[in-house]
Parts: structure tokens; C-alpha cells; sequence
């Protein structure tokens, strides 16, 4: 137990260290463009890490997390669309309605469990991804282009790309911070109980829904977040984002990374994507490799790269 | 006559065309040691799953305190006195033993809507909990992974788990199961010294504990009641040698 | 509205109604006996689309394409199931719907290396290219109706092979309690590998019908996959029967959906708002009628009786 603590607090230490350090190295080295690439990686390590509270740690298998990033992204898109580019306000109504949209679903979906819940929150995904479609007015199935990021006062300008980078970055080891602390706290230890004996649960005296539904929540909003920190990024907003092989992409890096561990899905934002990049380059066709690779490691690497990391450090210090 | 803790009145339940409890009525006064005896398939865990809860009784009540309780969920029983021990273990094994206790104690103690602070750093909720361990004797192993335990001493947590949330009844389903003599021998000295403190309701198949132990004793059969009385009334009955004790079992 | 187009979309409805229960009844039946969710069923459909377009591309010969089709998916279903699915069997239902995803990467990706990425030209064989009259006056596409026909058929013959054969007893013993069986001494593995391989067949037969209708195109399996999952979780996982009420329901519901709903708005709200509303609603409205089944039944409508 003290070992893989210890293991994920220098992984932790290791990941942060490198990706706060790279906007200087990547100008040094004159490949500017990495910072981008991280950038995008970031935001859907975010992504992933919202889903592994409720996954890893909740025991619940959402396949419709992709909605709230489409909906965060949606929400910067369409304020700014109407002229509102103050970035509190789009930000806070990105978060508002992500939280809105997994309270309602969550309130359905939670009710079953097992495939059940697998296939309702994957049907609530399709919902929200036709919905975007139907909705000419914000470009419908075009998408919808953005003139001007979000405005947070003269302070950040996020049309510089390290602007944008160290924000996604802070809000991300943020996010790590408080989910680690989310975890260990009292509500924690609910939805792992939850996740671990739900029956015992019970028993002893916990509403295992309230809890689960409040879990369900959180980590919706910080899906919001990377919505709109996506929105930013591109500039432009389509219903592409919440397509139900999206949600699966997210669940790949949850697992690829390491489940249940915080650091680990950044690891396998990290890894996926730049696994999507590398394959990308050696041929068109990279989907044909990486398929096969996901089917491996979900038949014999199944603690994803932390675990792998995880085993080496503690082999280390013996 | 004061009000006993629980009342059941004409519990049944039915499964298909198999009746698993039929027309059970019976009461445990605080602090009263009830043993519930049987063969396998009397009905005696289905009892158990109606009183906690967990299924719900095609007729008949269940009243603790006097207040109709038949239509609560598990939790809520549980919040109001009630808790059970699982005749399969039911802890979480990937926590240490420690853990599983304070969780019981956590669900007994203010909100769990507690975001920031580390559960396991919480005197409120830790001390408690080693205290019940202590209690029980597994004092040394609370921060030894529940997985890794012995067979004896999960048995020990499951009642801890359940101990933990300060129960007026705890119903306890074959805790002795699969334990060896010295296991069991300790457990039935725990068993005795919690005896007159809460109400327990001992479902076992253990005839020297259930005799040593109980206030009152009663036996089921096919899902009834055949017979309810002391421990000398029911090695007495006829009726119940017959079906279940043997005739020279208890010379 | 005219009861003759009500009439015409209603033989739609059952048209794409028996098409998702070819594909829900191969999904039940794995998971039902297997409990393996396959995200990849959609590719044995895709597959069999494939299959039968090329062949009929290359050979011009209906019976031959049919063959191809179904041979196809039987082949791609077996090798699936040997290579990997008999290592999912022990696994929880996330690993398998996480591998099956990959699978589903991996046939989209392949079927592009070898026919590119547009869609697929599939044309309905010669001799069902015409009309029928099912009323007088009243024409209907001759090859939705032998769809239906098909569709019925083999519904009949499941019902049959389900109820009345050996093997289909021991899938529905298999579908109450597969460990039994194990004990019982059957061969499970081989009974495994067979109802595999019937589902990967009716998925397969599914999309060459489907072919002439729908375009033939990578990743044309994923939308009726999820159909067919909102048609099992409708009827009850695990139930024959279910799948085929649950499939005419979703069928029925979907296509009166997309015919009506924008022109039933219309006269309640203004052209624009019905334009917008109208093919949205009619998309979510399979989604919503599977919540609405969940919350009052959160075990279908037709669950097969469990241990």
C-alpha cells in the first residue's frame, strides 16, 4: 500500500515536472509545435481524469462521457457566437450545464447497473450528439466556428499558445490535486466502498445513489472544463466531439494509463495520442494498428502504463 | 410490560410456488439473545434478508420500537438500529481491516458529503474503529488488507463491520461458519461477554453455542416455526427432537 | 395524413424492425449465454455488407453474393471468437466492451485498406428490383417485402431451433445457468463457438440485405450496433422473444418517427422550429423510449427467467 503511494507520488512529480517544463525546452529545440500537441493532450488528460473518479474509483462504467466535453466546448462556442467572450462567464456556464446535463442523466442512469448502465449512458451520449447535429442555427453538423478565445481580462491572452498551454496545465494540476483529495476524503471512501461491496454498503447504513449521483456530477463539470478549454483551443466546435467512439477513446486512456489512480490517465492521454500521432505517420491506416494494440493491452497489460511503472519502482527500492 | 425491541407478525415470503418463510412471527426483547435454529433451507437467512431489508415480505410486519419498519431500505434500518452479519463474508476486501470498520463508522457519523479532508486521518472515525477491533481481538491486524486475512478472522470483521454502527439488534448469520474449534471458541466468549448489552438475533447450526448462549430458542422448519421457547423447553420438545436435534443428540 | 403513406411507412417500420432483430438476436444470444457484450457485432454486419457487394460487383450472381456474404461473416466470426474472445469469456464487461472497441477500430480500418473509404455501390438483384402491389394502387418495393419475408422467417426458425431442438435447449439452459451446464457435462466451449457463430451469421445476413438500402460504407456497423443494444435492453437481454417485440417496437417507433414528427410539429409550431426540432427529436426518440422502458421495467420488458 505505502509502496504505491510512493510510486504514484514520484510518477506524479515526474509527469508535472516534464510537462511544465516543456514550453522552454520545445522553443529551445526550435520544435514550437509540441506545445499544441500538449496542449491537446492535456486537455484530454482532463477528460480522462474526470472519468477515472467515477470509474476507478466508483465502479461506474460511463460510455457518454464525450457529452460533457462536447457540452463545454458547446457552451464557450454558442456564447461567443452571441458576442460573449468574457471567459468567466463562458467557463461558468460550460461547468453550470455539464453539471446540469450529468445530474439529469445521472438521476436516470444510476438507477440500473452492470450493461444496463453502460448502454443508457451510451444512449444519452447519442441524444446530446444528434441534438448538436440538429442544431443548424450553431452550424449543425458543420460545426460551428469561434472568432476570439475566452477573455480573462487583459491577463491571459490565450491566443498565445503558451497562455493557453500553462492555463490547461494549471487546471489540470488542479484537477489532480483536488481529485486526490476527493478520493481520500469521506466521500471518497463512499463511492470506493460503493464500488468495492455495494451490498455492505447498505447494510451499514449509506444511500450508495446520492453519493454515486453527486460523483456523477463532479466529474461531469470537469469534463465541462476540458470542453471549453478544447473549444479554446480550436477555435471551432463540432458535434464530432461527442461521438460515442470518442467516449470509448476516453475510456482507452483511463485504462491505458492506469485506472484508478489520477496520474494514470494522464499517462494514458500522454500515451494515446501520441500513440495516434506516431501510428499517423507511418501510414494512414494506423486505426488498423492501434485497434489490435488496445485489444492487447486490455488482455495482458491491463493496470496500463502505471502499472508497468509502478511494478519497476517498487522492484527498485526492494 | 415494556415493548420488545422487535416484533414480527405473519412474515412470508415466497419464491415461485416455494414458500421460504411462511406466517413467522416472533419478538426478542432489548438486550435478549434470540438463537434461531433449522436445518439448511428452513428459511432461516430468509428471515434475515426480510428483517434487514433486503427483500421485501410478501405479508405480514416487522416493528422495531414499536414503529412499523416493513417498508424501509437496508440503509435506513441500519440508521435505525439494525445491522446484520453476512453468512458469506461481505467485506471489502481490497481495504485494510481497519478501513472496513471505520467506513461502518463513518455512515454512523455526521454526513459522508465530506470533500477535503483524508477519511483516514480522521480520529473521529479511526479510534472508533480500532476500538471495535480491539473489542473483537483483531486489534493486531487492523492495517492488514481484508483479502489477506484468515478465514477465522474475516469472520471476526464481518461482525466487527457490523458492530461498528452501535446496533439495539444485530442479527448474526452463521458466524461461525467454517472457523475452527479455536476460532469458534473465541467468538462464542465475544458472543457471550456482547450478551445483554444488544439484542442479537444468532442464526446457528453450532448446538453447544446456541445452548450455552441463548435466552430463548427458536426453531424453524420448511420455512415455520415448529417451536419457540428456552433452551430447556425446546430440548424438551417432542416434537423438535424428532425433526431436528435426534433423539439421543442432547443426553 | 395520407393513410396510404401511413401504410408504406409502417411496412418500413417492420422492415427495419426485422432487420434490427437479426442483429438483436445474435447480440442476445452472446450475451445472454455467454454474458459478453461485443461492441464488434456491428463489424460481422459490416462484413457481410461487403462481402455480398463485391461479389455481386465481381460476379454479377445474386445466390453467389448471398453466399459470400454469410460466408464471410461466419468465417470473420469464428476467427474472432478463437483469437480473441475466448479470452474475454472470464472478463468483466468493461475489458470486453474496451477490446471490442479496439476490434471495431480495427475492421473499419481494414475494410478502408481494401475498398477505400467511399461508400460501396450495392445493387438490389434484378428480379426483386420491382414493385408490388400490396393494396390496389398501392405499389411497395418488392425487395423491402422479401426483407420482411426473410426477416420472419428466420425468426420462425430461431423460435423453432430455440424451443424445440437440443441445441436449443441447451441455450436456454446455458441462458439460466451456464455454469450448471458446464457441470452437467456438456461441451460448453463448442456450444459457445456455435451460438457465436449463429449470431455472426444473422448479423452478416443483416447487412447484405441492408446493403441495397443503406450505403456500404467503413463504420456503417456502429449505428445499428447501438440499436440493436437499445433493442436488447428494451426486450430483455438474454430473450429471444424479447429481441424480435423489442426490435418491431424500435423499428415501428423510429421510422413513423422520422416520417411524421416534422410534419406532426408543424402544426403546432412554425416551419423553421419544426425543421430544427423535428429530426432531432426523431433521433432521440429510441433513446427515450429505452429510458422510459428502463425506469418502469429496469429489466426489459421480456427478461428470460433467471436462476
Amino acid at each position: 500500500m505505502k509502496n504505491s503511494a510512493s510510486a504514484r507520488g514520484l510518477v506524479t512529480f515526474a509527469v508535472l515536472a516534464i510537462l511544465a517544463l516543456l514550453p522552454p525546452v520545445a522553443s529551445l529545440i526550435g520544435q514550437g509545435f509540441y506545445v499544441d500537441v500538449f496542449t491537446r493532450i492535456m486537455i484530454f488528460a482532463i477528460a480522462a481524469l474526470s472519468l477515472d473518479i467515477i470509474l476507478g474509483y466508483g465502479g461506474m462504467v460511463s460510455f457518454g462521457h464525450a457529452a460533457y466535453l462536447g457540452i463545454g466546448a458547446y457552451a464557450v462556442g454558442i456564447l461567443a457566437f452571441y458576442g460573449i467572450d468574457n471567459g468567466f462567464v463562458q467557463f461558468g456556464v460550460a461547468i453550470l450545464v455539464s453539471a446540469a446535463a450529468a445530474l439529469f442523466i445521472g438521476f436516470i442512469s444510476l438507477r440500473t447497473s452492470g450493461i444496463y448502465f453502460i448502454m443508457i449512458t451510451l444512449a444519452f451520449g447519442q441524444m446530446i450528439y444528434f441534438l448538436s447535429i440538429s442544431l443548424n442555427t450553431y452550424g449543425g453538423d458543420n460545426g460551428l466556428n469561434i472568432e476570439r478565445p475566452s477573455d480573462f481580462t487583459r491577463l491571459v491572452d490565450l491566443r498565445d499558445a503558451n497562455t493557453l498551454y500553462y492555463l490547461v496545465f494549471a487546471i489540470m494540476a488542479l484537477f489532480l490535486f483536488l481529485g486526490r483529495r476527493l478520493v481520500a476524503s469521506r466521500f471518497g471512501m463512499t463511492i470506493r466502498g460503493a464500488k468495492s461491496n455495494e451490498r455492505r454498503m447498505a447494510a451499514i447504513g449509506f444511500s450508495v445513489l446520492r453519493y454515486r449521483l453527486a460523483a456523477f456530477v463532479v466529474a461531469g463539470a470537469m469534463c465541462g472544463v476540458a470542453g471549453a478549454l478544447l473549444a479554446n483551443q480550436d477555435l471551432f466546435v463540432s458535434p464530432s466531439i461527442m461521438q460515442w467512439t470518442r467516449s470509448g477513446e476516453i475510456l482507452m486512456m483511463v485504462i491505458l494509463g492506469g485506472m484508478g489512480t489520477l496520474v494514470g490517465p494522464i499517462l494514458g492521454a500522454v500515451a494515446f495520442l501520441a500513440l495516434e500521432t506516431a501510428l499517423s505517420d507511418v501510414t494512414g491506416h494506423w486505426q488498423a494498428i492501434m485497434g489490435p494494440i488496445l485489444v492487447l493491452v486490455v488482455l495482458f497489460a491491463r493496470d496500463g502504463i502505471f502499472g508497468l511503472l509502478s511494478r519497476r519502482l517498487e522492484l527498485r527500492r526492494g | 410490560m415494556a415493548e420488545p425491541l422487535l416484533s414480527v407478525a405473519g412474515l412470508c415470503k415466497h419464491f415461485g410456488g416455494i414458500m421460504a418463510t411462511d406466517d413467522i412471527s416472533l419478538t426478542i426483547a432489548d438486550g435478549e439473545l434470540h438463537a434461531i435454529i433449522g436445518p439448511n433451507g428452513a428459511g432461516k437467512t430468509t428471515l434475515v434478508a426480510q428483517l434487514m431489508g433486503e427483500l421485501r415480505p410478501d405479508c405480514g410486519s416487522i416493528r422495531l420500537d414499536g414503529k412499523d419498519v416493513t417498508a424501509l431500505p437496508p440503509y435506513r434500518r441500519s440508521l435505525r438500529g439494525i445491522a446484520r452479519s453476512f453468512q458469506i463474508t461481505s467485506v471489502f476486501p481490497e481495504f485494510t481491516a481497519c478501513d472496513n470498520v471505520a467506513l461502518a463508522v463513518q455512515a454512523h457519523s455526521g454526513g459522508s458529503f465530506r470533500f477535503w479532508r483524508a477519511a483516514r486521518a480522521d480520529p473521529a472515525l479511526r479510534e472508533p474503529a480500532r476500538a471495535v477491533l480491539d473489542e473483537i481481538g483483531l486489534g493486531h491486524r487492523a492495517d492488514v488488507p481484508a483479502a489477506v486475512l484468515a478465514h477465522g478472522e474475516q469472520r471476526l470483521l464481518e461482525i466487527a463491520i457490523a458492530l461498528a454502527s452501535r446496533p439495539r439488534l444485530l442479527l448474526l448469520d452463521e458466524p461461525m461458519a467454517g472457523m475452527g474449534i479455536d476460532d469458534a471458541a473465541r467468538m462464542m466468549s465475544f458472543l457471550a461477554r456482547l450478551k445483554g448489552k444488544i439484542a442479537l438475533l444468532l442464526i446457528e447450526h453450532d448446538m453447544d453455542a446456541v445452548f450455552a448462549l441463548a435466552d430463548r430458542v427458536t426453531v424453524m422448519l420448511y420455512g415455520s416455526i415448529i417451536a419457540t421457547g428456552t433452551p430447556a423447553q425446546i430440548r424438551a420438545n417432542a416434537e423438535v427432537r424428532k425433526a431436528y436435534l435426534g433423539e439421543d443428540e442432547l443426553a | 395524413m395520407d393513410p396510404l403513406l401511413v401504410l408504406a411507412q409502417t411496412l418500413n417500420g417492420i422492415q427495419f424492425g426485422v432487420m434490427l432483430f437479426l442483429m438483436a438476436a445474435g447480440l442476445t444470444l452472446v450475451f445472454g449465454i455467454m454474458n459478453l457484450i461485443n461492441l464488434a457485432h456491428g463489424s460481422f454486419y459490416m462484413v457481410g455488407a461487403y462481402a455480398a457487394a463485391a461479389t455481386f460487383q465481381a460476379t454479377h450472381s445474386f445466390l453467389v453474393a448471398v453466399i459470400a456474404g454469410i460466408g464471410a461473416g461466419v468465417v470473420v466470426g469464428l476467427a474472432v471468437e478463437i483469437v480473441v474472445f475466448r479470452r474475454l469469456y472470464a472478463r468483466d464487461h468493461l475489458d470486453q466492451v474496451l477490446a471490442t472497441f479496439g476490434l471495431i477500430l480495427f475492421f473499419n480500418e481494414v475494410v478502408r485498406m481494401i475498398w477505400g473509404s467511399t461508400a460501396l455501390y450495392a445493387t438490389v438483384p434484378p428480379f426483386l428490383a420491382g414493385q408490388v402491389e400490396i393494396l390496389p394502387g398501392t405499389p411497395y418495393p418488392a425487395y423491402r417485402l422479401a426483407i420482411i419475408a426473410v426477416g420472419l422467417t428466420v425468426a420462425a426458425l430461431l423460435y423453432l431451433l430455440v424451443g424445440k431442438t437440443r441445441l436449443g435447449m441447451l441455450i436456454r439452459a446455458g441462458a439460466s445457468d451456464r455454469v450448471m451446464l458446464g457441470a452437467l457435462g456438456v461441451n460448453v466451449k463448442i456450444l459457445y463457438t456455435l451460438v457465436f457463430g449463429l449470431g455472426a451469421t444473422l448479423a452478416a445476413l443483416a447487412g447484405l440485405m441492408a446493403g441495397p438500402i443503406f450505403t456500404v460504407q467503413s463504420g456503417m456497423g456502429e449505428n445499428v450496433l447501438i440499436l440493436a443494444f437499445v433493442v436488447i435492453v428494451i426486450g430483455g437481454i438474454g430473450s429471444i422473444r424479447g429481441a424480435f417485440a423489442a426490435a418491431l417496437l424500435v423499428g415501428f417507433v423510429d421510422t413513423m418517427g422520422r416520417a411524421f414528427l416534422r410534419p406532426l410539429l408543424a402544426t403546432v409550431m412554425s416551419h423553421a422550429a419544426a425543421d430544427n426540432a423535428g429530426p432531432a427529436l426523431a433521433s432521440m426518440l429510441i433513446y427515450l423510449l429505452m429510458a422510459a422502458v428502463l425506469f418502469f421495467r429496469p429489466r426489459g420488458l421480456f427478461p428470460p427467467r433467471t436462476r
